[in-house]
């Protein structure tokens, strides 16, 4: 019968799409996120630590980056990242250029979240530090920053999980992460409706993960949280 | 032990102390009284330098800083006179992701670069001392308010400083949790700790200080031992004060 062929050709296409996808889910999209997240992460830190510091060519610096990467598109970054440099001769392989601005946008975001969490620790904290002779530096450390931490990390996985969703647009770049292996089956096999669907779990799968391992970190820093 | 002479400190155009000249003695507690808004406070954090103040000399031990409004403090000097004060906050301020202990052991760990052991058996014995011995891995929510500025003072004694300052340590407590924190300081007292304490227990004052003093506007009004201040001052603004605080 007509409908049952029909059935089993889009069972037949979601199969053998499945591990292609999965495999530049797990080559690419993966290791992309984590990469730049771990990297603007750190680049967050000490952007948030500049803002904080009140040097004032510091802070300059730090607001001027936070203003640019907050105030244009992504997809442009990336664009001009891939695209553009390549016209004043600064040609970037697809991969780097992606984890480079994925990581420039992370840094910006989330120096924003860490500059508050640090700035939400009471000012007593930094006082009883410094009465025991800390240094401001070694109460950041020791103190600041480890309450900060907690404070940071639903907004934090809130940026993480955006990432993920967000290294879609690295399909543009020509970077063959997952979700241009889904259009690519798509216009073989002209079954948007399925593929789509199916990369889009496929990613839903992928938060999840992230969400799971957020809710794991706050019960671990939770214990030191009045209830 | 402590000296300060013509300290100055304002914020903006708001003159907190004015001209401030005191002397703390070896071993000896000192209770500084006064209305709110009198300066104690502030003249309290000025004696380990959370408060910077325009001008004056402030002398701990054989550290003597002079501070006036042109020359920048450094910061290895503010450093070195802080480990000469221990400081007891009115609202505690644990370190809330350490446990008793591990607040105790963070001054000697990370500043005066003792080793764990060291640090744990000396803080085990300061907790002893506070009578918080059981609650040595009870995270700061865990414990009263009582309880938390015992652990507090432990660990500020855990710096060995030569002088403990105490801002208002029983003001955010029950009359029953203010009395556990008031015998600690007591027994401190008894012991020869040299103490400076900002308090509105007069009967603290009465029972434990060699020296009180009185402020007001941001001066030194009056001071003399107990019995002179609370008992001979032909001082008015003192006896009124006196009179509504009891």
């Amino acid at each position: 019968m007509n409908f049952d062929d029909r059935t089993l050709r889009l069972i037949q296409i979601a199969l053998d799409s499945l591990w292609p996808m999965l495999k530049a889910g797990l080559a690419f999209t993966v290791p992309v996120a984590v990469i730049s997240f771990s990297l603007g992460l750190i680049v967050g830190l000490l952007t948030a630590l500049a803002r904080i510091s009140n040097i004032k060519p510091l802070v300059i610096i730090a607001k001027f980056y936070v203003w640019i990467i907050r105030g244009t598109p992504l997809l442009v970054q990336l664009f001009i990242i891939f695209y553009g440099l390549a016209k004043v001769n600064i040609i970037l392989d697809p991969l780097p250029a992606a984890i480079i601005g994925f990581t420039m946008n992370v840094g910006a975001y989330s120096s924003e979240i860490i500059r508050a969490a640090v700035l939400s620790i009471p000012k007593g904290q930094w006082e009883a530090a410094a009465s025991i002779g800390m240094t401001n530096i070694q109460a950041l450390k020791r103190i600041v920053l480890p309450q900060a931490a907690r404070v940071s990390i639903p907004p934090l996985f809130n940026s993480f999980i955006s990432l993920v969703k967000d290294t879609s647009l690295a399909a543009s770049i020509t970077l063959t992460e997952m979700f241009q292996v889904a259009q690519r089956i798509t216009a073989a096999t002209y079954e948007p409706l399925l593929l789509y669907v199916e990369v889009a779990l496929i990613y839903l799968i992928f938060c999840t993960v992230l969400n799971a391992i957020q809710g794991k970190m706050e019960k671990k820093l939770d214990r030191f949280v009045a209830r | 032990m402590i000296s300060i002479r013509g300290l100055y400190k304002s914020f903006g155009d708001n003159l907190i102390l004015k001209d401030i000249n005191l002397q703390v003695e070896k071993g000896e507690t000192t209770v500084i009284i006064g209305p709110s808004g009198s300066g104690k406070t502030t003249l309290l954090r000025s004696m380990n330098l959370l408060e910077l103040p325009q001008k004056g000399t402030i002398k701990i031990g054989d550290k003597e800083i002079s501070i006036d409004e042109k020359s920048k403090i450094k910061q290895n000097v503010i450093l070195a006179l802080r480990k000469k004060t221990g400081m007891v906050f009115q609202g505690f301020h644990l370190f809330p992701h350490k446990t008793a202990v591990e607040n105790i052991m963070e001054g000697p760990i990370t500043v005066l670069k003792k080793s764990k052991q060291e640090a744990y058996s000396k803080a085990l014995i300061l907790l002893d001392k506070v009578g918080l011995l059981s609650k040595k891995d009870n995270y700061p929510h865990e414990l009263s308010g009582g309880q938390q500025q015992r652990v507090a003072i432990a660990r500020a004694m855990a710096m060995e400083p030569e002088v403990l300052l105490f801002d208002e340590p029983t003001s955010a407590l029950d009359p029953e949790l203010a009395a556990e924190v008031i015998r600690v300081m007591k027994e401190l007292s008894n012991e020869g700790m040299t103490m400076v304490v900002v308090t509105h227990k007069m009967s603290f004052a009465k029972e434990a200080a060699h020296k009180v003093v009185f402020m007001e506007q941001g001066m030194i009004v009056e001071s003399g031992t107990p019995d002179y201040i609370f008992n001979k001052t032909n001082n008015e603004r003192l006896k009124q004060f006196l009179s509504i605080i009891d």
